[in-house]
């Protein structure tokens, strides 16, 4: 009989009892997967997809002041400077708040430059520079409401009523993009140009600039210059790479990472004490059975590799199934986590490979100790037990 | 029978000791999931009475149509005098509702803090408000008073300290507490002094009412709805204040009941494993009561009383840690409706530690039953020869 048999077999000694344990060994690493998919989600989400060089630059006091649109000119005399594009926060409601998705008025051509990960058809961005009214949306917004091209769109403002009080905005959609990002997605953008000559207030002003920069390594720089410029102005501003600018938001909704990490370590402890016990258990009632395998000659290490090889298979086997429920799962946490930002909620490799990674140290930890006692058992002894 | 039950519930109950490292498996086990879940609870009961609490049913928010939070809402004063000068009305505060990045303290990194601009009636409207150190700011000037949430969650919120909004520096004269409602994560400031500042030349965010009585909130909204002058919504102070939640609440409690739910599944196979484990181990001991004339159901009895008394025990711990360690605990999270920090204190309600303990009593009666039956099906003979 081949070494894995003998452990295998091993297994199916009390199968309700390696059943039981190996489930609340899967329930462990299913929890363990979706809580930290969730965590790393919720610290990096709204930073997934940036780019390191990529600025952006925000009002220093507050990050919902307006800046001037005069601001640009100056800001392109910056050394390491390439491109300068701007958005602002619409806010608003499509026919009833709960379609929460965002709603950016920019610059047709020049998003499309600054982000070239999102895609669009060459003619539905003429269409869409071309369309005073025009708006294009994201491939996941026009399923997700079954708009066509050629739609009206009615917005109906809270933050932007028009200049006569109207509030109801209505754009007609040209086109639609797609991006690989997914925080990228679940926006309708439309013509600044428009938004600015027809809303009721602070005309000339934008939300935040987007600033691409020649050099990666040189944000800090470039980023102090743009600060300086305006530092004694009417409108000081702060900037920072895009990913700082995501992260801080992020760190806004709170430590979700603690929350995770302690729910995580009483999930443990709980499986590392119901392990523990199993082996200790599967062990004990074993003895003799040991004993003979040394009679017949088997070494002592060999006897000790086996015990320690049954939980961490068993260990490694519940975390292989845990992760793989996980992952299957991790689709119908993305529903809950799109209430907070847009972005996709999916599990990474290497959180998997944590995973199963923690579930074979968990099986060495929970096999060292029967393992030991398996290796200094004596033969004479563990006869005389039964 | 009952006679019975006792005898051999007492008997299991006194071996628990030899038994003591599995029987810790369904302690710890439950203990977990009724911990997790109470502290959970706590914080969506928490945040919801941080909520509820400021609102009062003679009190009214107006803001700009279309707009259901102060941040997207501005009014100029043309429209402030048309609305005060409402019947019914017994205090009117304009207030002006801006958000300053200050560093919060757990993290160090900036996040949206209120500033209000208050005028002098607003402390007769928002009379749970008061300044528990310090001294209420000086009107004409850049003081600021900084509520106890604000005080607790930001780096630098301490009186004497200055903090910068735009151009100007402004030093904390004094903590208010606010009856525990969201007031008390805001920074309150002069309201001429804040227009200056912000170059807001008079205008304001909301107007804050009182009114003669809580009918009047009412007939108010549908005066100002009709009145052609005004783009303007009045909200009841208590609507106003539950749909600034925008549904945490229940996405806290979702998240909560679900975690509780995975871990309460591993937790069940836990007791199953161990209760199954102390069946067989006392398999002789049961067959001979069996033989003795103990019936069935004493025997399962039994089992499901270990069972729930081990679960009872880890559902007091896990609640008692819960409690212990979160009650109180102040936390802030970024509220979607109002785009700003939000302090408010778990709250480990006594319905929130029953709900613990039914859980557990719940998940020991599970783990227990399945063991109990098959403990009561051995076979007398093939037990008792101990195989």
């Amino acid at each position: 009989m081949s070494n894995f048999r003998l452990v295998w077999a091993n297994l199916h000694r009390h199968p309700i009892r390696t059943y039981l344990t190996l489930l609340s060994v899967l329930v462990a690493f299913l929890l363990f997967g979706l809580l930290r998919t969730l965590a790393i989600w919720f610290a990096a989400g709204p930073a997934e997809g940036a780019s390191a060089d990529r600025l952006v630059v925000t009002g220093k006091y507050a990050i919902i002041d307006l800046l001037p649109i005069s601001q640009r000119n100056a800001m392109l005399t910056v050394d390491g400077v390439e491109a300068v594009t701007h958005s602002t926060w619409f806010g608003g409601n499509y026919q009833d708040p709960s379609n929460f998705f965002a709603k950016f008025p920019v610059e047709p051509r020049a998003f499309f430059d600054m982000y070239p990960e999102s895609v669009i058809d060459p003619v539905e961005l003429d269409a869409f520079e071309q369309t005073r009214t025009g708006a294009v949306a994201s491939a996941d917004l026009m399923q997700r409401f079954g708009w066509q091209i050629g739609d009206k769109i009615p917005i109906e403002a809270d933050i932007w009523p028009m200049r006569d009080g109207n509030r109801n905005w209505v754009f007609d959609l040209v086109g639609s993009y797609t991006s690989d990002v997914g925080s990228q997605g679940s926006t309708l953008l439309f013509h600044y140009d428009f938004f600015d000559e027809a809303r009721g207030y602070a005309p000339g002003t934008i939300g935040w600039w987007t600033v691409r920069i020649a050099d990666a390594d040189r944000a800090p720089e470039v980023g102090n210059a743009i600060d300086a410029l305006f530092e004694n102005s009417q409108n000081p501003t702060k900037t920072g790479t895009e990913d700082e600018f995501g992260r801080a938001f992020a760190a806004q909704i709170g430590d979700i990472g603690l929350m995770a990490t302690g729910i995580l370590s009483a999930v443990f402890f709980t499986v590392l004490l119901l392990t523990g016990n199993t082996m200790a258990q599967a062990l004990r009632e074993r003895i003799p059975e040991l004993a003979v395998l040394k009679t017949l000659g088997f070494g002592n290490n060999r006897v000790a590799w086996y015990v320690l090889g049954e939980s961490v298979l068993m260990c490694t086997l519940g975390g292989l199934l845990g992760i793989g429920l996980a992952a299957l799962l991790a689709p119908v946490a993305n529903s809950f986590a799109q209430q907070f930002a847009p972005g996709a909620f999916g599990m990474s490799l290497p959180v998997a490979a944590a995973g199963v990674g923690v579930a074979a140290l968990l099986g060495v930890v929970v096999g060292a100790v029967p393992a030991w006692s398996a290796r200094r058992l004596t033969i004479a002894d563990a006869l005389r037990r039964r | 029978m009952f006679a019975q039950v006792f005898e051999v519930t007492a008997m299991n109950l006194r071996n628990l000791p030899n038994r003591l490292g599995s029987s810790s498996v369904i302690v710890v086990g439950i203990g977990g999931v009724v911990g997790v879940l109470v502290a959970i609870l706590a914080m969506a009961s928490g945040f919801q009475s941080t909520l509820d609490r400021g609102g009062d049913p003679t009190r009214a928010v107006v803001l700009r149509g279309g707009s259901d939070n102060e941040l997207s809402s501005f009014m100029d004063t043309q429209t402030i005098n048309v609305v005060a000068g409402m019947p019914g009305i017994v205090e009117a505060s304009p207030e002006l509702y801006m958000v300053a990045d200050v560093p919060k303290r757990s993290t160090g990194t900036d996040a949206n803090l209120i500033v209000r601009g208050v005028s002098g009636d607003a402390f007769a409207l928002h009379d749970e408000v008061a300044i528990v150190e310090g001294r209420p700011f000086d009107p004409g000037r850049g003081e600021i008073i900084a509520g106890r949430g604000a005080h607790a969650e930001f780096a630098g919120i301490d009186i004497g300290e200055t903090v910068r909004l735009r151009q100007s520096e402004w030093t904390i004269v004094g903590i208010f507490e606010a009856d525990g409602s969201a007031y008390e994560s805001e920074l309150w400031v002069d309201l001429p002094v804040a227009q200056s500042a912000f170059r807001l030349d008079g205008g304001a965010s909301s107007i804050r009412l009182r009114l003669d009585s809580p009918q009047r909130v009412g007939e108010l909204a549908e005066l100002i709805e009709n009145d052609p002058r005004l783009d303007l919504k009045l909200y009841g102070e208590i609507e106003f204040f539950a749909r600034q939640g925008g549904g945490l609440t229940n996405t806290i409690r979702t998240f909560g009941y679900a975690v509780a739910i995975i871990m309460a599944i591993g937790a069940v196979f836990a007791a199953l494993n161990t209760m199954y484990a102390a069946v067989v181990s006392r398999t002789v001991e049961i067959a001979t009561l069996r033989a003795l004339g103990f019936g069935r159901f004493p025997v399962v009895a039994s089992v499901m009383i270990e069972s729930m008394a081990l679960a009872l025990l880890g559902g007091v711990l896990g609640a008692a840690v819960s409690y212990f360690g979160f009650n109180g605990y102040t936390v802030s999270t970024l509220s979607n409706a109002s785009f700003s920090q939000i302090a408010f204190d778990f709250a480990v309600t006594p319905e929130l530690l029953r709900d613990g303990l039914v859980w557990a009593l719940g998940l020991g009666a599970v783990g227990g039953l399945l063991p109990a039956i098959r403990a009561a099906l051995l076979p007398i003979t093939v037990a008792l020869r101990g195989e």
